[in-house]
């Protein structure tokens, strides 16, 4: 007897879930070997050590300032570039991007020039800023501030522009306007890219080896480790980094959208 | 006063052409025309949103063309709404004077007095997504008004609703202005709300007025055929000669009490227009000899298009009317009116 619907196999779902499956594999997969392959003495002993431990917090924190202090230039910027239309607003874009383009040792080297100690800045205060945790946090929101402001344009051309066009009418000044209406809508992509720009801080290892290689960011620990001690000492304090951040970024991401759910629902 | 000397504006496939028009103290002016006649576009640039090409807005003879849209005083009020998603409607409501520094008492004492004046006191602390589509439009009224706006802007305000909302909210506004006693703009395609609401029509069609008029006047004479057919005036007929009530039109004499000299134009009811399938003798002056050409069925009528050579008609006949005459496309009826069914203009 023959079946009323016979079964069609889905071959295009089944194609796309397939290479689908192959890049996230691609991804999980190297991340999850190197944790299994870590031991959990391992890692313990990682977290007690002072040295690994005194990176983990610079490296967080350094990121942390560079997101911050970019967040207050960067967000005004993105709203300009979402709402305004100007000569060379595709000039702008591009040199938005420019930092995801070069080769980050490249970035390093670039910026050596401006506050490094032959730069003017450096003669002037007589010494750079390499070395320093300043420098690494400059390095940092040099090769990251895209991502900040790339998440916060998107976020403010999603809000409509009506909405800004009333509150102006009812009377408010632009800058009430901003603040009140624009950036809290815009709030959770914001928050995105400050996140993004955040966590793209903290991985970073090209530029700020050039900038200063003491004080020791994590990235750059798990170098000079994997060099002068070998993979299983390197790989302890890698997967202390990676628990951290994921933890810390599941937790803000978390967070952030409890809040704007409130916001929206309550 | 507002007054719109000469504004003209392109943006895109809108445009609006040397516009000029006075709205008065008071006064509810409805701006009605097709969608896509720039109609929005001038309400922007009214409001201070958008800067014309060329020309002056002037309220009370003051320039206020480049003046920004806060300090205008100039409320708008959006067919979306536009609420804020992120303020319950109690802040939605406050947000103007709130941007301004008015203080909270003035700010409460505004906020009960429209709430109450709009029906609204039991939704102040929701958000505008739980609100149905009447609802909004209220909070949005209200928000408009609570600024005391020398002028209201609405830009197709009631367009988005069912049609019982519509026509609630319909009666609502003309209620509401009148007690304020404040001038409005209202901007629609809906020649019913226009007729309801207005002290005063301006017809826009292809980016400029056409013709201002109240309601009465514009209906009774329209300035041209065009400004007819958009008013939904049909038997839009040009007439070639006139002698002694009897007008010469299409090679037809049509007898319209009416008509007089200065007359160009004339219009038919399609609902006083008589079919029969024979002559009959009666006080109606005007009888033709038609062919059916086409029969059309609209909601609760059939409109039946004749022609008489070449005078073209349209009569619009019930279901029932149709059944017991039993015309066909292609045969031949007799249309009848009145002279005093035909209008001149």
């Amino acid at each position: 007897m023959k079946a009323i619907h016979p079964y069609k196999i889905p071959w295009f779902e089944v194609i796309v879930s397939a290479l689908g499956s192959l890049v996230i594999l691609f991804i999980v997969a190297p991340l999850i070997n190197m944790v299994l392959a870590a031991s959990f003495a391992d890692i313990t002993q990682a977290a007690r050590d002072v040295e690994v431990v005194q990176s983990v917090k610079l490296t967080i924190t350094a990121a942390f300032c560079a997101t911050v202090v970019s967040a207050f230039a960067g967000i005004p910027l993105a709203y300009l570039l979402a709402r305004k239309n100007f000569p060379g607003r595709s000039l702008v874009l591009a040199i938005i991007d420019l930092p995801i383009i070069i080769p980050h040792s490249a970035a390093g080297i670039a910026l050596l020039t401006v506050i490094g100690r032959q730069s003017f800045l450096g003669r002037t205060l007589g010494t750079g800023l390499t070395g320093t945790a300043a420098g690494i946090s400059i390095a940092m929101a040099f090769v990251s501030l895209p991502y900040l402001v790339n998440g916060a344009r998107q976020a403010f051309v999603s809000v409509p522009k009506r909405l800004e066009n009333v509150a102006r009418t009812l009377g408010a000044s632009p800058s009430y306007t901003f603040f009140t209406i624009s950036l809290p809508l815009a709030r959770r992509g914001i928050i995105g890219g400050m996140i993004l720009m955040w966590a793209r801080g903290i991985s970073e290892f090209g530029a700020v080896i050039i900038i200063a290689y003491h004080p020791m960011t994590t990235p750059v620990m798990v170098f000079q480790r994997f060099n002068d001690f070998g993979l299983s000492y390197a790989r302890s304090v890698a997967v202390l980094l990676l628990m951290i951040c994921v933890g810390l970024f599941a937790v803000l991401r978390f967070v952030s959208n409890v809040k704007s759910e409130n916001q929206t629902n309550a | 006063m507002l007054e719109l000397c000469s504004i003209s504006k392109t943006l895109g496939q809108f445009s609006v052409s040397n516009l000029s028009a006075e709205i008065s103290d008071g006064e509810y002016f409805v701006l009605l025309g097709p969608s896509g006649a720039g109609k929005s576009v001038l309400v922007d640039i009214i409001a201070g949103l958008m800067k014309p090409d060329k020309g002056r807005v002037l309220w009370n003879g003051r320039d206020v063309t480049c003046e920004k849209p806060e300090s205008r005083g100039f409320a708008v009020v959006y067919q979306d709404y536009a609420l804020f998603p992120h303020l319950t409607v109690r802040h939605n409501i406050i947000y103007g004077p709130k941007a301004v520094g008015i203080s909270l008492k003035e700010r409460d004492t505004r906020l009960t007095s429209l709430a109450e004046m709009l029906g609204i006191e039991h939704l102040l602390s929701r958000r505008p997504e739980t609100l149905s589509g009447g609802e909004q439009q209220r909070v949005a009224l209200a928000r408009a008004l609570i600024i005391q706006p020398k002028l209201l802007l609405l830009d197709e305000p009631l367009s988005a609703l069912d049609i019982n909302t519509r026509l609630k909210l319909r009666k609502d506004l003309k209620r509401i202005s009148q007690q304020l006693n404040i001038s409005v703009l209202h901007v629609t395609h809906d020649t019913e709300e226009a007729m309801v609401l207005a002290d005063r029509i301006g017809v826009m069609l292809q980016g400029t007025i056409r013709q201002s008029e109240s309601p009465i006047d514009l209906f009774r004479r329209p300035s041209d055929p065009e400004i007819a057919a958009f008013l939904g005036m049909k038997n839009i007929l040009p007439i070639t000669r006139y002698q002694e009530g009897i007008c010469l039109v299409c090679r037809k004499h049509i007898y319209a009490s009416s008509a007089n000299r200065s007359s160009a134009y004339m219009w038919i009811k399609p609902e006083e227009i008589v079919i029969s399938k024979n002559a009959f003798d009666s006080s109606a002056r005007n009888q033709f000899k038609c062919k059916v050409m086409e029969i059309e069925r609209l909601n609760s009528v059939l409109s039946v298009r004749l022609v008489s050579d070449e005078l073209p008609l349209t009569a619009l006949i019930t279901y029932e009317s149709f059944s017991a005459l039993q015309i066909q496309v292609g045969a031949e009826a007799y249309a009848t009116f009145k002279s005093s069914a035909v209008h001149c203009f």
